[in-house]
C-alpha cells in the first residue's frame, strides 16, 4: 500500500490470536514430530487437539465484536498519491484488512469446533490406517488455520490468501493415503479443480482491483457504488461474477460439485468430514463477505445468480444422493458427500435472497445458523460412520442394517442426526434451522425458490429416512456369525466426538435460540 | 379448578408422552419388571396414557363451560425468540373435544395392544412410537402459535412412518414411504403459507392474528390468497381431500389396527382442525375465495368416497374391508370439509361434530376389522364372506338353499361381535339418533346456507351431491352388513371330522374381556354423542362464532 508515513502498524495481537496459535501450534507439530519416537507418536493429536480447543478458546475475549486490526491510516489529502482523488478519498469509508466482528467471531467458533471435532476423529483413524501423524496433523491446523483466518479477513488479497491456506493442506490431506489409488486420484482431482476455480477467481480479483482502484471490501463497494468512469462498468461487473465462481467452488456448489463425492471417497474419513463442514464455511463465508461487503452494489448482478445457482446445487445434490445404491462400497460417504452438495444448496439461499432485501446483513445470519446446525450433526454423522468404518471397511449403507441391535445408542444418535438434516422432529434444531432458511427466502419474495427447497427437503427425506430405517431393520447375521460376540469397546477419542455431537445436537434441539439468535440480528 | 392446575394439566398432557416414550426404552426400574419385559413395557404404555386421559378428562372438568370462547388453561412462554416462536398452549371449546378424543383413543389402543400386541419387533419402539404420536397429536391440537403448530403435525410423521413401516401387513414398506412423502410435501408447502403469514403479519401467534384479522385484515388479500392456498393444500393432504387422498387407503389398509384407529382417529382431524383454526380466522378473505372450491373438491370426495367402498363391496371384486372403511374416511371427511367451507356457524359446528364422531365411530369400526382380521386371519370381503372350504353352506340345515357365497354370518357365529360391527356400520351411515347424524345433518345444513358472499347455486349442488353421498354410503355400509354379518347359518355339520367341536362352523370367540374394555367406550359415546348433540355443540358453537365472526 502507499502508506510512507506509517511503515510500523501496531497489531492488536489479541484479536488475531486464534488463527495465529492455530499456526503456531501446526509448526509446533512439525518440530516436534522430527524429535519424538514412532511410540510416542499419539502425543501429537492431542497436542493438536488442544491447540485447536485453546484457540477456540480464544476467541472468548474477543465477544464484544468490535476489534479490528491491520487498518489502513486515515488517508489525507496530503498523502493521498494523485491528487485528482483526493475528495474521493476523505469521504472514504475506514478500511481494515482483518475485523473480529460478530460474523467473524461465529465462524471462527465454527472452524474451530468443527476442526477440533475432526481432530478427534482423526486420532484413531490415523492408529489404524498407519497415515503419517507429523504431516497430518501439521496439515489440518494449517488449513484450520487458514479457515480461522478466511471469516476475518475484509480485503480481496488476504480473502485469497486465506482461502489458498485453507485449501492447498487439504489436496495433501486427501491424497494422505499412501498407495491408495482411490486417495491419489481424489486428490488429483480436487487440486485441478480447485486450481483452475482459483485461477478463474484470480482474474476476477484483477478485474474489480481495475475498475475499483482498491482491494479493501469496504472501499471497494463504495466504489462500485459510483464507478469513476461508466465504462468499467463491464470491468466490474465480470470481476464479480468471477469472483463469485472461486467461492461457489469453495461450497460445492452445482456446477462446480463434481469434485465432491470421489474427493469424500478417496479422502480419509475424518478429512472428508473436514471438508463437508469446515470447508463449506470457508466457501459460504467467503462468498457472504465478498458479496454483502463487497459487491453491495452489484446485488442485482448476484442475487439472481446465486438464486439459481442454489436451486441447482440443492437438486442435483439430492437427486444424486437419492440413487446411490445401498449395497455399493463407500455408498454411506458416497450418501453424505452428495448430501452435502444437497445441503450447500440451502446453504446458499439466504445469501441469494441478501440480494434482495434491504437488510442483507440480516438475511445472512440464516446461513451462519444452518451452518452451526449443519457442522454439529453432520459431524455427529461421520463420525458414526467412521465407528461403523472400523468393523466394516467397506462402509456401505446395506452395513447399517442391525446397528440398533449392535449398538443402541450409536444408532440412535445417527438417527437423531439423520433426522437432523432432514429438518423433521425429533432433530427440532434441523427444523427451525430450516424454518429461519425458509423464511428468509419468503422474507426475500423468493417464492419460487422456497418452493423448490420444498420439494427438494422431500426429496431428502426419503434418502435420510431410508438410512434411519436400515438402522432400527433387524440384521441379517449370516448364521456362523455368533451372536453374543463381545463388542469391541469404541476408542475414547471417538466416544468423545460422538458425545459432543449428539450433546450439542440435543441441546439445541432443546433450546435452538442458542443458534438462531444469529439469524435474528445483523451480524456484519 | 385454578388457573395453574389446568396449566399444569394441559402442558402436562402433552409433555407427559414424550417423557414416557423416553422411559420405555429404557429398562423397566425394579419392582416394575412384571412377567417379561414386553409385559412390562406395554403396562407402561398404558398406563401413561391412562394418566394423560386421566388428566384430559380432569381439564375437561375443569374447563370453564360457560366462556368456551375463551382460551383457557393457557401457558406462554417464549421459546426462540429470534424466530417470534412462543410456547404458547391452550384450549377452548373447539380443541378441548379433540384432545380428550385423541386421549381416550390413545388410551384404548394402548390398552387393546396390552392384551393384542400387532405381530412385529419389541414392543419396547411400538410403546415409545405411539407415546411419541400422542404427544405430536395432543399438542397440534393445544398449541396457539403457528410454528408450534406446524412441528406438532410434523411430530406425528415419524412414528406413524414406523408404525406402519415395521409392525404393518401386506404391503407396508410402499404404504409407508407413501403416507409419509405425500404428507410431508403437503406440510412443507404448507410451512410456506405459515411463514408468509408469520412475515407479513409480524406474529406468528394464532390467537393475535385471530383477533387482528377479521373485517380489519392486516393481511392483503393477495397475500391471503397465497397464504390459503399454500396452508390449504398442506391441511387438505391430511385430512385428506379429493383428489390428494390416495395415500390414505394405502396407508389404512397397511397399518396395524392401532396404527388405523389413531390414523382415521386423530390423525385426519390435525388437517380439519387446522381448517378451523388457521384458515377461517386467520385468513378470511382468502377462504372465501377458496371457499366453494373446497366445498366442491369436498363433495366429490363424498361421492367419490361412497362409488369406491362400493365398487369394493362387490362379490368378487377382492375388496378389502380396511380399505373400503378408509375410503369412506374419505367421504366423511367429506362432509368435514364441507361444513367448513359454508363458512356459516352452522357448517363449521357441524364440520366439528363430525370430526368427532368420526375419530369415535371409525376408530371403533377399525378395532372390529382388526379383530375380525385376528379371528378370520383376512379381511378380504369375498374371502370373509365364502364359508371355507368343507363348510359349504349345507341343505340340510335351517337356512334355505343359498348360493355358495353368502356372508361371513357373524351374527350367527359371534353374536356379539357381529351385533357391534352392525352397530358401528350404522352409526357411520348417519342413522338419527347416533353420533354420525348431527355433524353430516349440520354441515349440509350450512350449504344450504352459506355465508354471504359465496355462491348458493353452487352449494346447494354440493348439499345435492353430499345428500346423494349419504344414500350411497348408507348402500354401501349395510352391503357390508348384508356380507359380513349375515349370511346362511351352518349349524348342521355334515362332514365327520367337525364332530370334535360343538358347533362344526368356524367357532369364532365372541367380544373378549378386553375387547369389551377398549371398544365399548367409543359405543356408549356414539350413543351419547348421538342423543345429545348439545353437550358438545355447546362447546364449539361460542368459540366458532368468535373465530367466524373476526375475535369479536
Amino acid at each position: 500500500m502507499s502508506q510512507v508515513t506509517s511503515l510500523v502498524q501496531s497489531v492488536d495481537w489479541l484479536a488475531i490470536a486464534p488463527p495465529t496459535l492455530t499456526a503456531a501450534v501446526a509448526l509446533v507439530v512439525l518440530v516436534a514430530d522430527l524429535f519424538l519416537p514412532t511410540a510416542r507418536k499419539p502425543l501429537l493429536g492431542w497436542l493438536a487437539t488442544a491447540g485447536l480447543a485453546a484457540s477456540a478458546l480464544l476467541l472468548l475475549p474477543l465477544l464484544d465484536g468490535r476489534r479490528r486490526t491491520f487498518c489502513l491510516a486515515h488517508p489525507s489529502p496530503a498523502t493521498t498519491p494523485g491528487g485528482e482523488r483526493s475528495a474521493l478519498a476523505a469521504t472514504m469509508p475506514d478500511a481494515c484488512s482483518y475485523v473480529a466482528d460478530h460474523f467473524t467471531l461465529i465462524v471462527q467458533f465454527l472452524v474451530l469446533g468443527g476442526a477440533l471435532l475432526t481432530a478427534l476423529l482423526s486420532i484413531d483413524t490415523l492408529k489404524d490406517h498407519d497415515l503419517p501423524a507429523g504431516e497430518y496433523w501439521f496439515l489440518l491446523l494449517s488449513s484450520a488455520a487458514g479457515a480461522a483466518l478466511l471469516p476475518a479477513s475484509r480485503d480481496l488479497a488476504t480473502l485469497v490468501i486465506a482461502l489458498e491456506v485453507a485449501s492447498l493442506p487439504a489436496f495433501a490431506l486427501v491424497g494422505l493415503r499412501r498407495g491408495d489409488r482411490l486417495s491419489s486420484e481424489a486428490a488429483l482431482k480436487f487440486f485441478l479443480s480447485s486450481v483452475a476455480a482459483t485461477a478463474v477467481m484470480l482474474l476476477g480479483v484483477s478485474f474489480v482491483y481495475a475498475a475499483t482502484g482498491s482491494l479493501h471490501l469496504s472501499r471497494v463497494a463504495h466504489a462500485l457504488a459510483a464507478l469513476p468512469d461508466p465504462r468499467l462498468a463491464t470491468l466490474a461487473s465480470a470481476g464479480v461474477a468471477l469472483t463469485l465462481v472461486g467461492f461457489a467452488f469453495k461450497t460445492a456448489a452445482a456446477p462446480f460439485h463434481f469434485w465432491v463425492p470421489d474427493t469424500y471417497v478417496g479422502a480419509p474419513l475424518p478429512i472428508a468430514a473436514y471438508l463437508s463442514v469446515v470447508g463449506k464455511a470457508v466457501g459460504f463465508s467467503g462468498l457472504i463477505l465478498v458479496t454483502v461487503q463487497g459487491f453491495p452494489a452489484y446485488a442485482d448482478v448476484w442475487g439472481p445468480a446465486l438464486a439459481v445457482l442454489a436451486a441447482l446445487t440443492m437438486t442435483v445434490g439430492n437427486a444424486a444422493a437419492l440413487r446411490q445404491d445401498p449395497d455399493r462400497a463407500h455408498s454411506a460417504v458416497r450418501l453424505l458427500a452428495w448430501s452435502s452438495v444437497g445441503q450447500a444448496g440451502y446453504l446458499l439461499v439466504p445469501i441469494a435472497a441478501a440480494g434482495y432485501t434491504h437488510a442483507p446483513a440480516h438475511a445472512i445470519g440464516a446461513t451462519v445458523a444452518y451452518a452451526l446446525m449443519y457442522a454439529a450433526v453432520n459431524l455427529g454423522a461421520f463420525a458414526v460412520a467412521a465407528l461403523v468404518a472400523r468393523t466394516s471397511p467397506a462402509n456401505r449403507l446395506a452395513d447399517y442394517r442391525g446397528l440398533y441391535h449392535r449398538r443402541p445408542l450409536v444408532a440412535l444418535a445417527l438417527g437423531f442426526f439423520l433426522l437432523c438434516l432432514a429438518g423433521l422432529p425429533p432433530g427440532i434444531i434441523g427444523l427451525f434451522a430450516k424454518v429461519t432458511v425458509f423464511s428468509a427466502a419468503v422474507d426475500a419474495g423468493l417464492g419460487w425458490l422456497a418452493v423448490v427447497m420444498a420439494v427438494n427437503v422431500v426429496i431428502a427425506l426419503y434418502y435420510y429416512l431410508q438410512w434411519t430405517a436400515v438402522l432400527f431393520r433387524p440384521a441379517e447375521t449370516p448364521a456362523g456369525e455368533p451372536a453374543g460376540a463381545p463388542r469391541a469397546p469404541i476408542p475414547a477419542a471417538l466416544t468423545t466426538a460422538l458425545a459432543l455431537a449428539t450433546v450439542l445436537g440435543v441441546a439445541l434441539s432443546g433450546a435452538p435460540q442458542l443458534v438462531l439468535r444469529f439469524a435474528a440480528g445483523a451480524l456484519l | 379448578m385454578n388457573h395453574t392446575a389446568l396449566q399444569i394439566l394441559l402442558a402436562g398432557s402433552v409433555v407427559l408422552p414424550l417423557i414416557g416414550a423416553l422411559a420405555a426404552l429404557l429398562p423397566a426400574p425394579p419392582g416394575l419388571k412384571g412377567k417379561n419385559p414386553d409385559q412390562a413395557v406395554l403396562r407402561h404404555g398404558v398406563t401413561v396414557t391412562g394418566v394423560v386421559f386421566a388428566a384430559t378428562l380432569a381439564l375437561a372438568v375443569g374447563f370453564d363451560r360457560g366462556h368456551p370462547a375463551r382460551m383457557q388453561a393457557t401457558t406462554d412462554l417464549s421459546w426462540i425468540p429470534a424466530l417470534g416462536i412462543r410456547v404458547h398452549l391452550g384450549v377452548d371449546g373447539i380443541s378441548l373435544p379433540l384432545v380428550v378424543l385423541t386421549a381416550l383413543l390413545t388410551f384404548l389402543c394402548a390398552l387393546y395392544s396390552y392384551f393384542n400386541m400387532p405381530t412385529g419387533p419389541s414392543p419396547k419402539a411400538f410403546v415409545a412410537l405411539i407415546l411419541v404420536l400422542e404427544s405430536g397429536t395432543l399438542a397440534t391440537f393445544a398449541v396457539l402459535d403457528l410454528m408450534l403448530f406446524f412441528l406438532a403435525f410434523e411430530m406425528v410423521l415419524i412414528p406413524m412412518y414406523f408404525l406402519i413401516a415395521r409392525w404393518g401387513g401386506a404391503g407396508r414398506q410402499a404404504a409407508a414411504w407413501k403416507f409419509i412423502l405425500y404428507t410431508l410435501l403437503g406440510s412443507v408447502v404448507m410451512l410456506l403459507g405459515l411463514l408468509l403469514i408469520g412475515v407479513k403479519s409480524g406474529t406468528f401467534d394464532m390467537v393475535a392474528l385471530a383477533t387482528d384479522n377479521g373485517p380489519k385484515a392486516q393481511l392483503s388479500h393477495t397475500v391471503q390468497l397465497v397464504a390459503v392456498l399454500a396452508v390449504g393444500i398442506g391441511l387438505a393432504v391430511k385430512s385428506p381431500m379429493w383428489p390428494l387422498h390416495s395415500w390414505l387407503p394405502d396407508a389404512h389398509t397397511a397399518a396395524p389396527t392401532v396404527g388405523s384407529v389413531l390414523l382415521a382417529g386423530v390423525l385426519l382431524k390435525m388437517g380439519t382442525y387446522g381448517f378451523v383454526r388457521i384458515a377461517l380466522p386467520i385468513t378470511p378473505d382468502g377462504m372465501h375465495t377458496f371457499a366453494p372450491y373446497l366445498a366442491a373438491l369436498a363433495a366429490v370426495g363424498i361421492v367419490y368416497g361412497s362409488l369406491a367402498c362400493l365398487a369394493l363391496v362387490r362379490t368378487g371384486a377382492k375388496g378389502d374391508l380396511k380399505r373400503l372403511i378408509a375410503y369412506s374416511s374419505v367421504g366423511h371427511m367429506g362432509f368435514v370439509l364441507l361444513g367448513i367451507a359454508s363458512m356459516t356457524p352452522t357448517g363449521v359446528n357441524g364440520a366439528l361434530f363430525a370430526n368427532i364422531a368420526h375419530g369415535l365411530i371409525t376408530g371403533l369400526l377399525f378395532f372390529l376389522v382388526g379383530g375380525l382380521k385376528d379371528r378370520l386371519g383376512s379381511t378380504d370381503l369375498d374371502t370373509l364372506s365364502r364359508p371355507s372350504p368343507g363348510h359349504r353352506p349345507s341343505t340340510s340345515g335351517s337356512a334355505a338353499p343359498l348360493p355358495v357365497a353368502t356372508g361371513a354370518a357373524l351374527y350367527g357365529r359371534a353374536p356379539r361381535f357381529g351385533g357391534l360391527l352392525a352397530f358401528a356400520a350404522v352409526a357411520s351411515l348417519g342413522l338419527p339418533g347416533l353420533a354420525g347424524f348431527w355433524g353430516e345433518m349440520l354441515a349440509m345444513f350450512g350449504a344450504f346456507r352459506p355465508a354471504a358472499g359465496l355462491s348458493r347455486p353452487a352449494f346447494l349442488t354440493f348439499m345435492a351431491l353430499a345428500g346423494l353421498g349419504t344414500l350411497l354410503t348408507a348402500a354401501y355400509l349395510l352391503l357390508v352388513v348384508r356380507r359380513v354379518c349375515m349370511g346362511g347359518t351352518l349349524k348342521a355339520p355334515t362332514s365327520p371330522q367337525d364332530t370334535g367341536g360343538p358347533a362344526a362352523a368356524p367357532a369364532l370367540p365372541d367380544l373378549a374381556r378386553y375387547e369389551y374394555a377398549a371398544w365399548s367406550p367409543l359405543a356408549v359415546l356414539t350413543v351419547l354423542a348421538g342423543l345429545w348433540p348439545a353437550a358438545l355443540l355447546g362447546l364449539t358453537n361460542p368459540a366458532v362464532q368468535q373465530l367466524l365472526g373476526g375475535g369479536k
